[in-house]
């Protein structure tokens, strides 16, 4: 019989009439964010940084700049370098997550926010003061240590350098315990990057 | 004494808001009736396979989400079984189970935006997209859990995959898979025997298997057109030599068909999800012993190829020792799709054009690339 398809689609259409919408109003309610969402507000760690420029070695679109110049101690192996310029281009940036992924310090991780607007390009620039200051609300992604602790960076407290990251490196022990290095050369050959 | 007319030329797009993306058609009609078709491309060019050539391996997986942006995570699969052939390695097997998994998820969305703007284009504006819309948002949800990111994933890398999925995973995706099969069901009792439907579509632009042979389509309108051809069952890649499915086959070779057969493939698509949930075992996810910078050997040459969600998607590899393919090409399945486009509009009227073009389910950042 002609129309019955067309009622019968149309019984669907009026049980879906009384449920719930499953839209919401976007700037007053929002939908759940996962912790693992990859967000702009790149959240960097300077105490973690050594300055090794992987990011922008692997970042596809090249829009990290990092300039670096020794710091007040003599640059011997394994010491950090003092960060100048450390500016990402986040107009351009695609939040690919790759420079995220090449980290071998865990220092740099990618944000949870995702509404930015400027009104000019240059506004969009992320340099190195921004970072310093940013409340620090570091995504999971790629980061088992920090899913694994729970963290929601939606709603959880900003975290500072010694919660978020694995704690495999001398460096950072010697520097968390006060320690320059003057004396212990640290051994970089078989520092390979931990796979999750 | 009939009324003298003559032919006239119209330009469809590349800005007309139901072509598929920046598309245009120069179509001469006669009244109503098409009587010449001149595609015309390259309002999206990006040179992703030369841009290819300058990044490394594992970068090139964010330009390959851009190609076909409904789905990502199968051009994903492509370009890393391409790299994994030309290093001879093999992903671990939980790899393998989750890439199939987030595949046929991939594919379960891209088929719904396919079939929801197709009923659109008949002129159902609104309803059943937003039924497939809802349905296609959850499965974002779940990849913006696997990976961070809903449309643009780089989910997957050489040798695997980035990361285990999240302990929350599992649970919400049988939550997911519960509630589509009754969002799905809805679905089907909304569309697949609507009269209108029918009329609209049941023996438009027939396209005989010969002729698709000839323009080497694939994929769903391969399928439609009456040849049982699917690289799944073909040459099985990742897990598919584990899990059972069937192919479905259309017998009319039309738009309906073409419909049909996206319907049915969504159903199998389940199928293969929950016997991946069933099979998947703990395990590592991504090779180890495989850097971040990989250097293949010179001169090696790989062809890594799945069934995307449109058709055989392919990439062609070269190296030449550095790090960065010397070559990739591209063999896109909307392309060589759109090569039956005069035969699939001419003879045809004005108001099937659009449907006929839209059940070929072209997407232009794969097109154009």
């Amino acid at each position: 019989m002609y129309g019955l398809a067309m009622a019968k689609g149309l019984m669907v259409t009026l049980k879906n009439l009384t449920k719930k919408p499953t839209t919401v109003q976007y700037p007053e309610e929002r939908v759940k964010q996962h912790p693992r969402f990859r967000g702009e507000e790149f959240v960097w760690y300077e105490e973690r940084c050594t300055g090794c420029a992987s990011c922008a070695k692997y970042c596809p679109l090249g829009i990290i700049k990092i300039v670096t110049s020794p710091s007040e101690t003599a640059p011997k192996q394994g010491d950090k370098y003092r960060l100048e310029v450390f500016d990402i281009e986040i107009q351009r940036c695609m939040f690919c997550g790759l420079c995220v992924e090449a980290c071998p310090y865990d220092c740099l991780f990618m944000g949870s926010g995702f509404e930015q607007g400027k009104y000019s390009r240059k506004d969009m620039v992320l340099h190195v003061e921004d970072l310093r200051q940013a409340d620090k609300h570091p995504s999971t992604f790629f980061r088992p240590q920090l899913e694994a602790s729970g963290y929601d960076p939606r709603g959880g407290r900003p975290l500072n350098w010694r919660e978020v990251g694995r704690e495999s490196w001398r460096w950072h022990q010697q520097e968390k315990s006060g320690l320059r290095l003057e004396h212990s050369p640290v051994d970089t050959a078989g520092s390979q990057q931990e796979s999750n | 004494m009939p009324i003298r007319t003559e032919p006239m030329t119209v330009n469809v797009g590349p800005q007309h808001p139901s072509t598929h993306g920046v598309f245009r058609l120069r179509i001469t009609f006669d009244g109503e009736e098409i009587l010449e078709v001149e595609p015309i491309l390259g309002y999206l060019h990006r040179g992703s396979e030369k841009l290819a050539e300058e990044r490394n391996y594992v970068q090139v997986v964010t330009l390959t989400d851009r190609l076909d942006y409904t789905s990502s995570m199968i051009n994903n699969q492509a370009y890393c079984l391409a790299v994994e052939k030309l290093l001879g390695v093999e992903p671990p097997l939980r790899a393998k189970f989750l890439r199939t998994l987030v595949a046929e998820l991939q594919r379960i969305a891209s088929h719904l935006v396919a079939v929801g703007f197709f009923i659109q284009e008949l002129g159902a504006f609104g309803t059943p997209l937003m039924y497939a819309f809802r349905s296609r948002e959850r499965i974002l949800d779940l990849f913006e859990m696997l990976c961070g990111a809903r449309i643009t994933v780089s989910y997957m890398r050489p040798g695997g995959v980035f990361a285990d999925a999240p302990p929350d995973f599992w649970p919400a995706l049988t939550q997911f898979m519960h509630d589509f099969a009754i969002e799905f069901n809805e679905f089907e009792q909304l569309l697949l025997e609507n009269e209108i439907l029918l009329v609209r579509t049941r023996g438009v632009s027939p396209l005989p298997p010969e002729m698709a042979i000839n323009c080497s389509v694939s994929g769903p309108v391969l399928r439609a057109s009456g040849v049982n051809w699917d690289w799944r069952k073909m040459d099985p890649y990742d897990a598919y030599d584990k899990v059972e499915f069937d192919v479905p086959v259309g017998s009319h070779w039309d738009n309906y068909d073409r419909f049909w057969v996206r319907m049915q493939e969504v159903r199998q698509s389940m199928r293969i999800i929950d016997q991946c949930v069933a099979q998947i075992e703990p395990g590592p996810v991504r090779l180890v012993d495989l850097p971040l910078v990989i250097r293949p050997e010179a001169g090696a040459e790989a062809y890594g190829r799945v069934e995307a969600s449109k058709g055989e998607l392919g990439f062609y590899l070269v190296s030449d020792g550095g790090i960065a393919p010397y070559r990739c090409k591209i063999r896109s399945p909307s392309l060589i799709n759109l090569t039956v486009t005069e035969h699939l509009l001419v003879g045809w009227k004005l108001a099937d054009m659009i449907v006929s073009l839209g059940s070929v389910d072209i997407n232009m950042g794969e097109v154009d690339r």
